[in-house]
């Protein structure tokens, strides 16, 4: 039994480990300026967390089936404990101090950059359970929202006051996320009811809503595209159905459809 | 001659056993004070648990693989949730928060550490008891009103809580108007695991006195056994996480039936009517949550990491690898593992500063995470390996403990955790290093320790058949969970109607016969437990020729553990191929032995 546990340990291993090293299952092509550094990023832990995993399964493997049943005196690890330690230390503290170092450039690239001057400005709004955008208008400023005054039925999603509020009159708001491409995005994220998260695969971008926050985050699509924005954060009954579509355009489609919403 | 009985100590009549034996019935099994009792009504508590927890994942899966299908006899156990056996999404997000709350709170914690630990520690330290029998005997009733209150919540019109079992609010704080579930339902969670935190914080103040004050004469703190200095150490760890939990708890619920604003922010809109509520903070929750949460994951762990580390030398016939390095390790984790809570935040808005501060101690907890396997894969070298179901679970341990733990390599790093946070990823990640493996040294546990507590020994065929199955269906179950979450599959869905999820259909369709596959084989076990409890063959004293001083009294032990004598222990638990009076081992409480090295 020994012996066939390290057998089935071993084919496991490297079954697991060629299923993943040949990407049958894999992330979507990316379509963002900063996801290929993700990528590569996951593609590096990917190759030193691999190499890891076949080589500990094979030397469970390998002890288990040369230990099994044994005869003789034990043999007692060349050096005692020590080597391990070092082992261990040595190869994974390595690995972490590069992971640290490089995740961190990446992370500081996405969350710590400062916002791009000719930025365009997308209000989020997420509830139970549909994400609504916001774009400025002609006037390039937002209404001030009104919790009191949201009202779905009337599509007063974001609880606009037009009547009062000058900026609020021409604030475009659409069901979807659409954006030019090459163009970097600015979304500022809040909730109005619970949480909720904005992920798009594509762009390798997710991001929590977080009641009474509001949240920037910073994107540039770098290739025409409709795909779906999905909700991943637990939100309520209906979270499963809880998503949008999110278009890049050519920039003249996207000055079409922008032209086309203000219309409407 | 009995070395045993050599070596020990009569009772002066000035000592008797902390309380009298019991008479009646109900003293006796039920509101007992024996630490033996108590651990077998945990162990039993979270048998029911398992079983209930796993049953709704029966469900879920079902429903995943063949959402349009109604689920087989569900409709008429469940007329209320599922009429005709169709999941609802909400039912299907009920099921899921009540199998999270239930498998992490009443398996994970009760099992490894209150179960094991309360039959076990006693015995191995040299105690006739636990130093507070009173205060054990209500932690387990305490946990177990705990559990009865979660599970009414399936009995109440609205249901369960659909919010998960990590509660996040303020979907858990506001009420009804939330979502079906999120009243009643959402307040019997909160009062529920507030209540267990009670228990848990009784028997963790019970585990470290027991192993600080009633250790036998000649039992150094350095000859503790490994899984003693586990549950030593995962105590400690327990008792601040949830001193932390209970009043999150109790503010949660102060929130959602007072009218106090602690985790509510103003201006909500839910269900189209204005929150009263202002001043509160979302993310407090998720801070106090996390700070218990990630510390649960090794109350969890590290009694499995004690269990595997006392059993493998037993099967291995050979010394513990570096049993001090082992407990410095353990420690470690311990202490780091507070300060890594805020890798599950990382999306959650925080400061994206913390987010790498969080990161750093993330990675480094892996470094002994890695000693303690490197020490692992050491023992097993050159051992004379004695292949049985408990050593099976051991090296299953090791496997899944190691597929597990590198997974999380991708999840400490923020950047990466942008793209995996919400996905299955994280599903196969937690159920590999927190769920299978410990599962793994509960079962190791098991099949080690039965002997002991009832004096039968468990049917070897069933448990060789139950690990191989087990070991398969838990790769082909959890693996492609990953693989899901590559592709950007959302956990937490009820069903996949977007167009780019819906093509992983087929594997979650795998996924759910390969869940269907592994629950069934642990009918296997309960099978085992049931034949090997009622016919089991007799078990003798030291059945796996062990060190450690369980194994050193009858099987089962006497009420009073020892026979009315102190254990004198003079050597370490790890005297394994040596040349000892009994063969290749020495017992602790062997008599010194000139020449022979302490290990």
């Amino acid at each position: 039994m020994g012996k066939i546990f390290a057998a089935a340990v071993t084919i496991i291993a490297v079954a697991s480990a060629a299923v993943f090293a040949a990407h049958i299952w894999w992330l979507p092509p990316d379509i963002s300026a900063l996801g290929l550094r993700i990528d590569s990023q996951i593609s590096e832990t990917m190759i030193f967390t691999g190499t890891l995993f076949v080589a500990a399964q094979l030397a469970l493997a390998t002890f288990v089936w040369q230990s099994t049943g044994r005869a003789g005196a034990i043999r007692v690890f060349p050096g005692g404990p020590m080597p391990m330690v070092a082992l261990a230390t040595v190869i994974v503290g390595v690995e972490v101090l590069s992971l640290i170092f490089i995740g961190t450039k990446v992370w500081a690239n996405i969350f710590l950059a400062p916002v791009e001057a000719n930025a365009l400005h997308i209000d989020v709004q997420a509830g139970q359970f549909a994400f609504y955008f916001r774009y400025p208008g002609p006037d390039g400023k937002f209404g001030v929202p009104h919790p009191e005054l949201i009202d779905e039925g009337n599509s007063n999603f974001f609880g606009l006051d037009p009547k009062n509020d000058t900026a609020a009159r021409d604030d475009i708001v659409s069901a979807s996320l659409v954006v030019p491409v090459d163009q970097p995005v600015l979304l500022t994220m809040h909730s109005k009811d619970v949480g909720h998260s904005l992920f798009i695969p594509q762009l390798r971008l997710q991001q929590d809503f977080v009641p009474g926050l509001v949240i920037p985050v910073q994107f540039t699509a770098t290739g025409i595209k409709k795909t779906e924005i999905v909700c991943t954060q637990l939100c309520g009954l209906g979270h499963y159905n809880m998503r949008a579509y999110f278009e890049v355009l050519s920039k003249a489609d996207y000055a079409k459809w922008l032209q086309d919403q203000a219309g409407q | 001659m009995d070395i045993v009985s050599a070596t020990a100590i009569e009772h002066p009549p000035a000592a008797p056993h902390q309380h009298a034996p019991p008479t009646g019935f109900l003293r006796k099994y039920v509101f007992s004070l024996d630490h033996k009792v108590i651990g077998k009504q945990y162990l039993g508590l979270g048998l029911v648990a398992v079983c209930t927890g796993m049953l709704l994942s029966w469900i879920m899966r079902y429903h995943l693989a063949f959402p349009d299908k109604p689920v087989p006899l569900i409709g008429f156990f469940a007329p209320t949730f599922a009429a005709g056996g169709v999941i609802t999404p909400e039912f299907y997000l009920q099921l899921m928060t009540m199998h999270g709350t239930i498998m992490v709170f009443f398996v994970l914690t009760t099992a490894p550490f209150a179960g094991f630990g309360n039959f076990v520690l006693p015995l191995q330290v040299g105690a006739e008891d636990m130093a507070f029998p009173r205060f054990n005997m209500m932690s387990f009733w305490v946990t177990f009103v705990a559990f009865l209150v979660l599970v009414a919540a399936f009995f109440i019109p609205d249901g369960p809580p659909l919010s998960g079992w990590t509660a996040y609010a303020p979907l858990s704080a506001v009420g009804k108007g939330a979502g079906p579930g999120e009243g009643l339902g959402q307040s019997l969670w909160v009062v529920s695991i507030g209540i267990f935190c009670i228990g848990q914080l009784l028997g963790s103040l019970n585990f470290i006195a027991t192993t600080l004050d009633l250790r036998a004469k000649g039992m150094t703190l350095g000859r503790l056994p490994a899984s003693t200095w586990a549950w030593f150490i995962t105590s400690m760890i327990g008792l601040i996480a949830f001193s932390v939990l209970l009043p999150a708890c109790v503010l949660l619920l102060l929130d959602r039936v007072a009218g106090t604003s602690f985790f509510i922010p103003s201006g909500l809109v839910v269900s189209d009517a204005v929150q009263p509520h202002s001043g509160g903070s979302p993310l407090l929750w998720q801070h106090l949550f996390w700070f218990f949460g990630h510390p649960e994951v090794y109350i969890a762990i590290v009694p499995g990491f004690g269990i595997v580390s006392t059993i493998l030398p037993a099967m291995c016939r050979k010394p513990h690898l570096g049993p001090r390095v082992l407990i410095a390790c353990e420690l470690a984790i311990a202490g780091l593992s507070y300060m890594v809570w805020g890798h599950h935040m990382f999306l959650s808005g925080m400061s994206p500063m913390s987010a790498t501060l969080f990161s750093v101690p993330t990675l480094i907890i892996t470094i002994p995470a890695a000693i303690i396997t490197l020490l692992w894969l050491g023992t097993i070298y050159g051992s004379k390996l004695r292949i049985n179901t408990a050593s099976l679970f051991c090296l299953g341990f090791v496997s899944v403990f190691v597929t597990g733990g590198l997974s999380g390599f991708f999840l400490s790093q923020p950047s990466i955790d942008t793209y995996l946070h919400g996905t299955y990823f994280v599903v196969g990640h937690f159920h590999f290093v927190m769920g299978v493996a410990a599962m793994f040294g509960i079962f190791a546990g098991t099949y080690f320790w039965f002997p002991k507590m009832f004096g039968r020994m468990m049917s070897e065929t069933l448990g060789k058949w139950h690990f191989a199955l087990t070991f398969l269906g838990v790769y082909a179950t959890f693996m492609p969970m990953h693989w899901l979450g590559l592709e950007g599959n959302v956990r937490r869905y009820s069903s996949f109607p977007s167009d780019y999820m819906h093509g992983s259909l087929a594997l979650h369709r795998f996924i759910t016969f390969a869940a269907l596959f592994l629950g069934a084989a642990q009918l296997i076990f309960l099978v085992n437990l049931l034949w090997s409890r009622l016919r089991g063959p007799a078990a003798p004293d030291n059945p796996w020729e062990a060190t450690s001083l369980e194994w050193s009294t009858p099987s089962p032990p006497p009420f009073d553990n020892f026979g009315g004598k102190h254990p004198v222990v003079s050597h370490g638990p790890n005297l394994y191929g040596v040349s000892g009076p009994r063969g290749d081992y020495v017992m602790q409480t062997d008599p010194p032995i000139a020449g022979l090295e302490e290990s």
